[in-house]
């Protein structure tokens, strides 16, 4: 994961319309990179080989559908734990070596490790929180959403 | 919604690490998994309107992009304005994300709103402004920056 600022110039104005443009609504049809191209000016083969540049400076992460596991009968839930310092790094790597562990944060707070766990099924969010509980013998906080306000991903590039 | 059944769940473990960057994406899927591309557009057409595709789009990496500081707000709210006050935070164009929770014994915290910024003076400029939306409905708050991304992937579901 990148975790550096790219230099302005990475970017050109081509590359900031195609992150702006692209944030939904990519095109279902069978050549869908030639019609999402052709709003921006770009020939299919120009935009794959754009994203292909920003994957790889790690300008995006991702690129394709974004599922709600909620819609698909499964789970999310944000969860927290305190990580002594000392011993954070292995408790890390505990946490992350579970493929339900979305995305993980260390966080400056006594709570100073913020994951999100992605299960198959609600039942499954127990099940992990406490095999990770029994691995680090530390308390894994749960903060399920209750209510979701959302308006939007997009950010000026 | 229907739920999605086998063919479904093949096409969602196949596309959810990202759609391939070539001239027809959804042929090539078509032919890994023996479906033919008509099935997979409007297989994805059909989990699209039904909201278990959000969206296909690109993740930009806001780090990368100069968005360096971000912070997760947390608003300890009066629980009976909570909703309408969630409302109102979740409109602000500087909140990404933002929800409801349960408290804990170690947590007063209900509301959570992501600001995102070039510094953290200008987060912190946005949590002045979402404190001010709250008033006095809001009895405590906090910040909570993140210092280091330990992991982030898509979402993984097993195949089946």
């Amino acid at each position: 994961m990148r975790r550096q600022t790219l230099p302005p110039e990475a970017l050109d104005d081509t590359d900031r319309a195609i992150l702006n443009n692209l944030q939904e609504g990519f095109p279902l049809t069978p050549r869908p990179f030639d019609d999402a191209g052709a709003a921006l000016g770009l020939t299919g083969t120009a935009l794959i080989g754009r994203l292909e540049r920003l994957r790889e400076i790690g300008a995006i992460t991702r690129f394709g559908p974004f599922y709600d596991a909620a819609a698909m009968g499964g789970a999310f839930c944000l969860c927290a734990l305190s990580a002594p310092e000392a011993d954070f790094d292995r408790i890390a790597d505990l946490v992350n070596a579970h493929p339900e562990v979305a995305h993980n944060y260390a966080r400056d707070h006594a709570l100073n490790m913020w994951f999100v766990l992605a299960t198959a099924t609600p039942e499954g969010i127990a099940e992990i929180a406490e095999r990770i509980e029994a691995e680090t013998g530390l308390t894994v906080w749960r903060f399920p959403k209750l209510r979701e306000f959302f308006i939007g991903f997009r950010v000026a590039a | 919604m229907t739920a999605p059944d086998d063919t479904d769940r093949r096409l969602i473990a196949a596309t959810q690490a990202g759609l391939p960057l070539v001239e027809a994406p959804y042929a090539r899927i078509a032919a890994d998994l023996g479906v033919s591309e008509t099935q997979v557009i409007a297989r994805l057409s059909a989990l699209n309107a039904q909201g278990v595709i959000r969206r296909i789009a690109i993740a930009p990496n806001h780090y990368a992009l100069g968005m360096t500081a971000n912070g997760m707000s947390v608003w300890d709210v009066d629980d009976a304005q909570a909703e309408a006050l969630g409302e109102k935070v979740g409109a602000l164009d500087f909140v990404t994300h933002c929800y409801l929770r349960p408290r804990a014994p170690v947590w007063r915290y209900n509301l959570f709103a992501m600001l995102h910024g070039q510094s953290r003076a200008e987060v912190e400029e946005k949590r002045a402004q979402v404190r001010a939306l709250l008033g006095p409905a809001c009895r405590a708050d906090d910040i909570l920056y993140s210092t280091r991304i330990l992991k982030k992937t898509g979402l993984r579901l097993k195949d089946g």
